[in-house]
């Protein structure tokens, strides 16, 4: 049953763009449609603002027009946000997806979210850290330490690292950071309101000063990600293969793990817990430049960012005045995309 | 000294068979429960003698306790074990059916389903209907829930693989949609909302009690009927069908009652998390695999937990009252990743 669940090969892909020209075309187009959502995200809202008004907001700022304060102390940061938050976790998820070999990984599937978000609430409330970059390294440890312990259950037994194995011990890893996560906000009860908007994952009521911390390991991270991927291409056709052609395999996969972890946990500790982006977007972008990953971590770059932008704008409009967290748009988006591929089969990518 | 005791009927219309060890491990189990009913009763903010609280509750009592133990402690410790018992028994089952250990009510995401649709009802019909109605609704989304994942995983056959994931799946969404109603919710406070989704009995009332044992008692004689069947289906579809029972349609009915015992617990007292995947296991240990006391047991045994975490949660950090599904959770999922890395080789 299980062989007959794994074994079968994922069909020949046919992508959108398979030259390397159209490729970059492709890339400019994303790019293109990044900017148009951002545009989207600066406008709309619980105050529509107008284009020109937008303009003029940049050109000439007026601190008396209540549009101008609104774009430059909520829109302008919750877009920014948006972008780096939704960008970081589609390379993260794209980066597990070749590490694990899995393609229902993600971040929040694998409990990384959930260690993330267990470690910034006990630094927050039992130790009352109030430092924005030691949060950030609270983030980074609990993402590092759920990270390890999947990876590390998903691979024993005989068959190794098989998809189900990962995928359960990740809803595990969640189930138990989250209780821990309770235990810990029951108990201390002050500010569980802000905390637990913060938990479900959301870009709102954020500044920029929150994102500058974080901003340089992501940037980092990406930059590791974007040079990786020929090597990562290499580890795609086997470790066996890749030893063969003279890759240090252990590093190749250590520094994929870093760079998912510096991304995770640098987007928890910015956002919360937005969940099932990194699960979508690498296989949105598949679809369009195929396993390929010198161009599959750019287009996941942008298609990241595109998705959490449309994301956000919707949770903002939905239930007006009020607004939902992102966390509960990219769910209703990422579970159906989560069953389509759990009732597609699990083939190793 | 023969192991087991046979009854049949004049004609031998009805037969069954009982182990003696069972029957006195169910026997111990339900002592067990009787006793940490009545002395649970007695923890709290101060404590009351075991005595005394037999007393009150046969009404032999001089009334000082009335209050406390009637009204307060006494419906919350019952709930706690009622709720044990149906996910304790739910969970079995859905074992049972499935074929998998490591399925269980929440993890194939039919407690969310119940979960959604209580939430929902408060939220868009909390004015308009009343409360009673709340269980029916928990109820309906259990069973609405668990037909669509059941339906998701077909594809020529259902593989326990697919049920699970795709009832990770179903989860996530079923999450979402609870966190939506709640925040656009104007009964909750986040604080309130997120307690229950935790699983507690906070706040117990005999109308939540009296909700849950009628349930229980119609769904409890049927499900160790149709248990016959289980321990047939335990050798594979084939002979099962051989044997003579209507797989599918008794494998049906009784995901029905799974779904409904479940959905009954979550309507009570929110979704208090692996206590349906554990009992199921610490039951087998027991009794061994024979469905009918298997069932009994794994019932009794939940009880007994959901019992235990609601009484470190409401003693140990007095004055605040910790959700009985934390430390479900807490236990539960180091237990759930316990067992998968003693079945890693199936996955």
């Amino acid at each position: 049953m299980n062989a007959r669940y794994y074994g079968r090969k994922s069909e020949p892909m046919f992508p959108l763009f398979r030259q390397g020209k159209s490729r970059l075309a492709g890339l400019l187009v994303l790019l293109l449609l990044l900017i148009l959502a951002a545009i989207a995200s600066m406008i709309y809202g619980r105050t529509s603002i107008t284009f020109a008004v937008a303009i003029q907001a940049f050109t000439h700022y007026d601190h008396q027009s209540v549009a101008h304060v609104v774009l430059h102390t909520e829109r302008l940061p919750r877009t920014i946000i948006a972008a780096v938050v939704g960008a970081a976790l589609a390379v993260a998820g794209a980066m597990m997806q070749a590490l694990t070999r899995n393609p229902l990984a993600s971040p929040s599937v694998f409990g990384i979210n959930a260690g993330a978000i267990f470690c910034i609430v006990i630094g927050v409330v039992v130790l009352s850290v109030d430092s924005l970059t030691t949060l950030m390294w609270f983030g980074f440890a609990g993402a590092a330490i759920s990270a390890v312990i999947v990876y590390l259950l998903g691979s024993i037994g005989r068959d190794g690292l098989t998809p189900i194995k990962i995928v359960l011990a990740g809803t595990a890893m969640t189930a138990l950071f989250s209780s821990f996560t309770q235990a810990v906000l029951v108990l201390d009860g002050t500010g569980l309101q802000d905390v637990l908007f913060w938990m479900t994952g959301s870009v709102s009521g954020r500044s920029l000063e929150m994102l500058y911390p974080v901003l340089p390991y992501m940037a980092i991270a990406v930059i590791i990600a974007l040079s990786m991927g020929r090597a990562i291409n290499l580890l795609l056709t086997g470790d066996d293969i890749a030893r063969g052609m003279g890759q240090n395999v252990l590093v190749v996969k250590l520094l994929m793990g870093l760079v998912t972890v510096l991304l995770a946990g640098g987007a928890v500790s910015v956002a919360g817990s937005v969940g099932l982006v990194g699960l979508v977007v690498p296989h949105l972008m598949r679809a369009l430049v195929g396993n390929d990953y010198r161009w599959l971590v750019p287009y996941s770059l942008l298609g990241g960012g595109i998705l959490l932008l449309l994301a956000d704008v919707t949770a903002r409009l939905v239930i007006m005045p009020s607004e939902l967290p992102l966390g509960v748009v990219t769910a209703l988006i990422g579970g159906p995309f989560f069953i389509y591929i759990a009732r597609k089969g699990v083939t190793r990518l | 000294m023969k192991r087991t005791l046979t009854f049949r009927s004049r004609k031998e219309h009805v037969s069954f068979r009982l182990e003696k060890r069972s029957l006195f491990v169910i026997g111990m189990l339900a002592l067990a429960s009787v006793l940490a009913l009545i002395i649970g009763t007695g923890f709290g903010s101060d404590y009351i003698a075991p005595l005394d609280v037999l007393r009150t509750v046969m009404g032999w009592g001089d009334g000082d306790f009335d209050f406390v133990v009637l009204t307060l402690r006494l419906p919350r410790v019952l709930l706690a074990m009622l709720v044990g018992i149906a996910l304790g028994m739910s969970g079995a089952i859905l074992q049972g059916i499935i074929r998998n250990p490591l399925a269980s009510p929440d993890v194939i995401g039919i407690t969310g389903g119940a979960a959604v649709a209580a939430v929902g009802f408060v939220t868009l019909l909390g004015g308009a209907l009343s409360i009673k109605l709340l269980p029916l609704f928990a109820v309906a989304g259990a069973l609405i829930t668990a037909l669509i994942i059941y339906m998701l995983s077909w594809k020529s056959g259902v593989t326990p693989i697919r049920l699970v994931l795709i009832g990770i799946g179903v989860s996530a969404i079923t999450g979402a949609g609870t966190t939506f109603m709640l925040i656009i919710s104007p009964f909750y406070t986040a604080g309130q909302a997120y307690i229950w989704l935790t699983g507690s009995v906070y706040g117990a009332t005999w109308t939540d009690v009296n909700t849950i044992w009628p349930v229980l008692l119609i769904i409890l004689p049927a499900a160790i009927l149709l248990a016959r069947s289980l321990n047939a289906q335990e050798f594979g579809d084939d002979l099962a069908t051989g044997l003579g029972v209507t797989v599918q349609k008794h494998r049906f009915l009784l995901l029905a009652c799974s779904v409904l015992l479940a959905g009954i617990a979550v309507s009570v007292a929110g979704t208090i998390g692996f206590a349906g995947l554990m009992a199921p296991h610490i039951a087998r240990r027991l009794v061994g695999r024979m469905f009918g006391s298997l069932l009994l047991v794994s019932g009794l045994i939940g009880g007994l937990l959901v019992f235990a975490a609601d009484l470190i949660g409401r003693t140990l950090f007095v004055p605040l009252d910790v959700p009985a599904g934390v430390f479900t959770a807490g236990v539960g999922a180091p237990f759930f990743l316990y067992l998968l890395f003693r079945n890693r080789n199936q996955f």
